[in-house]
């Protein structure tokens, strides 16, 4: 005997379904997306930090240790944001699997919302280990700790649209690694990660600050040690600037349908 | 109420049309064949009905809703099986119907999750990831997951490519009890023999367009031939007089007399036709071209009974 079918309809469900669905993906295989990112960072406190920490200095009154943490921190939590929307859309695409979603109720804010905050969840969840592993290595004054949250929040949040903007964008697997190593990796490693950039020479300096990477590393680190080389508004300012401009970028993909949808 | 109605609709692809002004309707209840050759447009009209294709110009309409304005309500009453197997390799078949039935914006019912693992035989395989499953368990598993959410209209597009005959007998009994149970069927297949057995409707596509749309006892009367073959007790020395119009021409030996009704032609003045011709007739069999013969009539495809394909 057949059930008789519930007809009711739960308008939240299809988004709880995605992102529930979208954190078993990355738990699912932790090894790659959690532990890898992870174990990366903490080589880079040990020679930062353990090594080298304690014997250089670039900025005025601060270990090397507690001027690169918070790099490494962003670093982990803007690499992992972009690689949770990047490969979990691209592959849903390739493999043929996002039409499973595509004939399904669920709308387009819902589809950026759960792609987007199961990317911040795996960004943030890296980035807090790596702040936790880093405790072994150097004490960081936290001024603002809040402040310090909410730039986190904006870098995962940002990289999670840029990851679905590249997803959407990208032809096959040699595209996408396009993004990844000829974008985000030479403007993490030229946006101040592991100098401050007023110790550039001219015209590097000036033209880091075309650097978007920039803000974000500057305003996270200055939330945590209290200095940068530009104000925390400004960075601010900037980071919340560009996640919005990539938000409507990436909503407006998505809810045409733009190469989803033949 | 009709399960789904397309008024008019096109769609091409690089300024190929695929779809050229398509209309039919599907009454609620009813299990609907659309046929056609390969590059007919059957899968982009499917793909239309279900979303995953834009519509160039028309309008889809399921159970009265319109499926562009009403997406969120259409998708519900949908359920697609497509042509390409979609599965997602992470997850396990209980989590993936799980994940579905959510997708859809209904709760998890375990009973009728468990109805459907247990009836297309997917239980022994519960604890294995998709990629672990053979072909045939993940098309099973594509019917189960289509049904997840208790649509009203079942699409299937070619479910039964690539499977074997049991599976294919199996999975076409399901579609026939749950269509029993008030599930509307709308049907591709690459088997010309099942949607002949299947459909209580045909619509044949060629190039974009519907070119024959017939209930199916209708469509195969109307279009194919009867032929009746006699068992004579001499051999033929040559074609008898007065049935030329039967189309006759004989076999071993003249020994065996083959004529064919045309279409329709009254079986009972070929009988007095041959009444009248004196033949002494040892034995006779009839038979009827089916379901195939009339595609490749209607789309003027040739090859073999094994070939052809819809």
């Amino acid at each position: 005997m057949v059930p008789q079918p519930d007809n009711r309809f739960y308008a939240w469900l299809p988004f709880v379904t995605l992102l529930r669905k979208e954190i078993l993906r990355f738990r699912r295989v932790s090894t790659q997306t959690l532990l890898a990112p992870i174990v990366t960072a903490s080589l880079y406190l040990f020679v930062f930090g353990a090594t080298l920490g304690n014997r250089l200095t670039v900025l005025e009154g601060f270990s090397y240790a507690q001027f690169v943490i918070p790099g490494l921190i962003i670093m982990g939590v803007i690499n992992n944001s972009f690689a949770n929307t990047s490969s979990s859309l691209f592959m849903s695409r390739y493999l043929g699997g996002i039409v499973d979603l595509l004939v399904t109720p669920v709308t387009p804010p819902q589809f950026i919302m759960a792609y987007t905050l199961a990317a911040m969840l795996r960004g943030l969840l890296v980035g807090s280990v790596v702040l936790l592993i880093s405790f072994l290595f150097a004490t960081l004054p936290w001024e603002y700790p809040l402040l310090a949250a909410l730039m986190a929040m904006i870098a995962s949040f940002l990289f999670a649209q840029f990851g679905l903007i590249a997803a959407i964008y990208a032809h096959n697997f040699d595209t996408l690694s396009v993004y990844t190593n000829f974008m985000i990796l030479p403007l993490i490693y030229l946006g101040g990660v592991f100098y401050p950039i007023s110790i550039l020479p001219a015209p590097w300096s000036s033209l880091s600050y075309l650097n978007p990477l920039f803000y974000l590393i500057d305003g996270f680190r200055h939330a945590i040690i209290g200095v940068g080389d530009t104000s925390f508004a400004i960075a601010f300012g900037v980071s919340a600037t560009i996640a919005a401009i990539l938000f409507a970028w990436a909503a407006w993909l998505i809810g045409k349908g733009y190469r989803l949808r033949s | 109420m009709n399960a789904l109605e397309i008024t008019d609709l096109y769609k091409e692809f690089a300024g190929v049309p695929a779809v050229k002004g398509l209309s039919f309707a599907i009454p609620e209840g009813e299990i609907f064949g659309l046929l056609g050759p390969n590059g007919a447009g059957k899968s982009t009209t499917i793909n239309m009905v279900a979303g995953v294709v834009k519509i160039g110009q028309g309008q889809v309409q399921a159970f009265g809703y319109d499926n562009q304005k009403d997406y969120r309500h259409t998708r519900r009453l949908l359920g697609v099986v497509h042509q390409e197997i979609v599965i997602d390799n992470f997850f396990t078949i209980e989590q993936a119907l799980e994940i579905h039935s959510g997708y859809y914006g209904v709760k998890d019912d375990p009973a009728w999750r468990n109805l459907l693992i247990d009836r297309l035989g997917l239980r022994p395989h519960l604890g294995k990831i998709m990629i672990k499953l053979s072909g045939g368990m993940k098309r099973r598993f594509m019917i189960a997951k289509a049904l997840i959410h208790r649509p009203r209209l079942l699409i299937l597009d070619e479910p039964t490519a690539g499977v074997d005959v049991e599976l294919r007998h199996g999975l076409w009994d399901f579609v026939r009890e749950m269509n029993k149970k008030g599930t509307t069927i709308l049907l591709t297949t690459h088997y010309l023999e099942e949607a002949e057995q299947m459909c209580d409707r045909i619509g044949i596509m060629h190039h974009g367009e519907m070119i024959a749309l017939e209930p199916t006892h209708d469509l195969v009367r109307k279009l194919s031939n009867r032929r009746l073959k006699l068992w004579l007790e001499e051999p033929l020395a040559g074609l008898p007089p007065g049935l030329e119009e039967y189309a006759p021409s004989v076999e071993h030996g003249g020994t065996v007399l083959v004529l064919n009704l045309p279409v329709g032609g009254s079986a009972g003045i070929m009988l007095k036709h041959l009444c009248r011709s004196g033949l002494n007739i040892r034995d006779f069999e009839t038979d009827q071209s089916g379901l195939e013969e009339v595609f490749i009539q209607l789309t003027g495809m040739g090859g073999g009974k094994n070939g052809t394909t819809a």
